[in-house]
């Protein structure tokens, strides 16, 4: 037993066991994207907050092409989803992999760093063409031919040095987390490649069109819209949830014949959800009906990731009072259970009637991106960061509260502010007076939402501002006086008790 | 390697054994509510897929046990609502203007439709109150009209619109530039005079030196006292209303090198019934005469 306790992690992030030699882990790279997803992050809810302020006082356009709402909010979008929450899946899949495998990095550092590398350089050749109108004009998916081919190139690389770390494994079975991971890999390669089957018009330049056409196009576009929130946004972070509660918490997960049964039928459901996006247009009502139903049966199967995140505190609720990171993430769970519900909601035609095209879905977007995403996000930052740089603890947790609360508030203004106006605006369109005639033209409708394009505005800054303490806070944890942690505890020497 | 399977201490529960990087599970059975509720989910999107258009064939698709469509809901509700109006809307197509505006029955039938007519597709250029708008778009809720405010000039002016390129009956006139027919100080006494037309110059020799020049050049369009011709659509210069700004600077610019406002012909984009509510409608907003 004594030589169990003694294990311990170096400087370097190795194990040295007498029985098990842990492998040295890459940690470079995860630093690396770690850094870029902070960055992003700071870019993507700036952008947000700009193009929200936007849309309450359109002056704030500038009269220049560059600085249009149409194209600074694919810039917002793309840098909140990939570049932000893409540098965070990659960054925490190649830290949990490495580390739940108990292996080294399939590639090294070498294949490591081409991947960061040529991740960050997709993000800005898809930005830059957006702010220049280089675009395919399919949300989510904007950019063109030529960076759809090199975000191919760079995903396939993600692919073969998940996969290979996996099959270097020292453990029997594959992590719960790593099942998310690879489904959220495989799937956003097989999603991209499909939704982007274009055309250039010619070699020399950026233009391209898609080889589906109307409503086959659209159908394609919301396979892809969906299962992007589906498998980048939910999978790929249910993966981050499985690790980093159960390590804040330092509780077993709750169940794992759940975490089998909802994962697949997560994932098997999921992928038909789409036509919901595309209720009372010009899409089949049979595909109409099954996206609707295949979306209410996603409930309960997205809700068993909730029970299974929340549940592991069971034992630990107590660390909620100290630890606010841990707050972050288990919020982060809530939120989640509180969007997958809205979800299937929202898919029914006869809500969807009142609900589509209105802020009411922004708002319903930004609950799951701001709550769930972006929370599981920071709670995963506040613990890794200081894992990563090998310090003891973080600069403050003070900090982390003021954090927490801040965003909480920026959400809860920016979703209450989206379902008064989305609401509100449904029923505007629909409203007929006595004699027949429509109740309020347009402009109308557009003049009534001010108030909460204004209160949606101040949410982001508060959101913004949250994201800018963090970025002190852990900036001062990676660089701060204290000493790095010359050794710590191994994790399988509590194991080993 | 797997641990051996162990009773966690805090919930009582079995672990299964598995341990990566420290974390353990917990062998917990699925949640009693969380199944039912999965099967009720899938009960229900069953009996639904039976209900409502749903399964795809090689030709034609499943059509749903009780025959729904959307596009038949949509045809029979918006024959509802066109059964609903027929009677009123038929009773304006075939009443003249004048019975339109004096039957109070009908009036405020034309006056609701006209509303949202003028809202839709009005408001953008004349304000959501017809009180129009800077930079040449005419307020409608006053009684100076440059085409003519009678209900049949209106609905003339609505129908086919203003120096338009789609309609060939489209009003037309034209301002020529006096950039290069007149002298800068002749455009300058000019301006004067049209100002002293509503008591606004303050250079009276300069105004007495332009009404000949006026008396010249302008007023075919815009009459001897600055009345405006309503026939060519020359603006009156004797109120206190300018289409394009009323200081010195602005008037000497439109004489210059002028603006003028072109205004779409609504006759094929609305049907009949609307466009006769609209006249009426903007008829009653102001100084309909």
């Amino acid at each position: 037993m004594s030589g169990d306790v003694a294990a311990a992690v170096t400087g370097e992030g190795t194990l040295s066991h007498a029985r098990t030699r842990a492998p040295a882990y890459v940690e470079d790279v995860v630093r690396a994207f770690m850094v870029a997803t902070i960055f992003w992050g700071v870019v993507g809810f700036l952008m947000g907050t700009l193009i929200a302020w936007q849309l309450a006082f359109p002056l704030l356009n500038l009269d220049l092409e560059y600085t249009t709402f149409g194209r600074l909010r694919p810039v917002h979008t793309s840098a909140v989803i990939f570049a932000f929450g893409g540098n965070a899946l990659i960054g925490t899949s190649l830290h949990v992999v490495q580390r739940t495998c108990r292996a080294r990095l399939f590639g090294g550092p070498e294949a490591g760093w081409f991947l960061f590398f040529g991740y960050q350089t997709f993000i800005v050749l898809a930005a830059l063409g957006y702010v220049m109108g280089v675009t395919s004009s399919k949300e989510y998916a904007e950019p063109e031919w030529f960076v759809d081919l090199f975000l191919t190139l760079v995903w396939v690389v993600y692919l073969v040095v998940f996969m290979g770390t996996l099959m270097k494994r020292q453990e029997p079975h594959i992590f719960v987390a790593n099942w998310f991971y690879l489904a959220f890999i495989i799937t956003i390669a097989m999603l991209h490649i499909g939704n982007n089957l274009q055309l250039p018009v010619s070699f020399g330049g950026s233009k391209s069109y898609l080889v589906p056409a109307g409503v086959q196009d659209a159908m394609i576009q919301w396979w892809y819209g969906h299962n992007a929130v589906g498998f980048f946004l939910t999978a790929g972070f249910l993966g981050m949830m499985y690790y980093f509660i159960p390590k804040q918490a330092d509780r077993p997960i709750y169940s794992y014949r759940l975490s089998i049964v909802h994962f697949w039928s997560l994932i098997f459901l999921y992928i038909w959800a789409g036509p919901h996006h595309l209720h009372y247009t010009a899409l089949p009502d049979w595909a109409q009906t099954l996206g609707m139903i295949f979306s209410v049966m996603l409930w309960m199967p997205s809700w068993g990731g909730m029970i299974n995140g929340i549940m592991t505190l069971s034992g630990a609720w107590d660390k909620l009072r100290t630890d606010p990171g841990l707050r972050f993430s288990v919020t982060a769970v809530a939120f989640y259970g509180m969007s997958t519900f809205e979800g299937p909601v929202m898919s029914v035609k006869a809500v969807n009637a009142l609900s589509h095209y209105t802020d009411w879905t922004i708002g319903h977007v930004h609950s799951g991106a701001m709550g769930w995403v972006g929370f599981i996000t920071f709670g995963a930052l506040y613990y890794l960061v200081p894992v990563l740089w090998k310090r003891e603890r973080l600069y403050s947790t003070k900090l982390v509260a003021w954090h927490f609360w801040i965003a909480t508030l920026g959400i809860v203004l920016y979703i209450s502010a989206m379902w008064v106006s989305g609401v509100m605006q449904g029923l505007m369109w629909r409203a007929y007076d006595e004699l027949g005639f429509l109740q309020y033209s347009f402009i109308e409708t557009v003049a009534a939402m001010h108030p909460y394009y204004v209160i949606r505005a101040m949410g982001g800054v508060l959101y913004l501002t949250g994201a800018l303490i963090m970025v002190y806070n852990l900036w001062k944890t990676a660089t701060g006086a204290e000493p790095r942690l010359a050794a710590r505890p191994a994790l399988t020497a509590q194991a080993a008790e | 390697m797997p641990t051996k399977i162990e009773k966690d201490a805090v919930t009582g529960k079995m672990t299964t054994g598995h341990e990566w990087d420290g974390i353990k599970e917990l062998n917990t059975p699925l949640p009693k509510w969380w199944l039912y509720i999965l099967y009720g989910t899938i009960a229900w999107s069953v009996l639904w897929a039976i209900l409502y258009p749903s399964f795809p064939g090689l030709s034609g698709h499943f059509r749903g046990i009780l025959g729904w469509s959307m596009r038949s809901e949509i045809t029979e509700q918006m024959a509802a609502a066109r059964a609903e109006q027929a009677p009123f809307l038929d009773r304006i197509r075939a009443a003249s203007l004048e019975q339109v505006r004096n039957d109070p029955e009908l009036l405020a039938y034309a006056m609701a439709g006209g509303r949202v007519a003028f809202a839709d597709n009005c408001a953008g250029c004349h304000g959501a109150g017809g009180q129009g708008a800077r930079g040449g778009f005419p307020a409608l809720v006053d009684d100076d009209w440059i085409w003519g405010g009678s209900l049949e000039a209106i609905q003339q002016t609505i129908v086919h619109g203003i120096r338009n390129t789609q309609d060939a009956d489209a009003r037309l006139s034209q301002m020529p530039a006096y950039a290069g027919v007149l002298t800068r100080p002749q455009i300058n006494d000019v301006a004067e005079h049209v100002l002293s037309l509503s008591g606004r110059s303050t250079d009276a020799a300069a105004a007495g030196r332009g009404a000949a020049v006026y008396a010249e050049n302008c007023v075919a369009c815009h009459g001897e006292r600055g009345e405006g011709v309503r026939d060519v659509g020359g603006p009156a210069l004797a109120d206190a209303i300018w289409l394009y700004g009323g200081t010195k600077a602005e008037v000497v610019a439109q004489i210059t090198n002028p603006r003028m406002g072109v205004m779409p012909a609504w006759g094929g984009r609305l049907d009949e019934a609307t466009i006769r509510m609209l006249t009426v409608y903007v008829h009653t907003l102001g100084g309909g005469e």
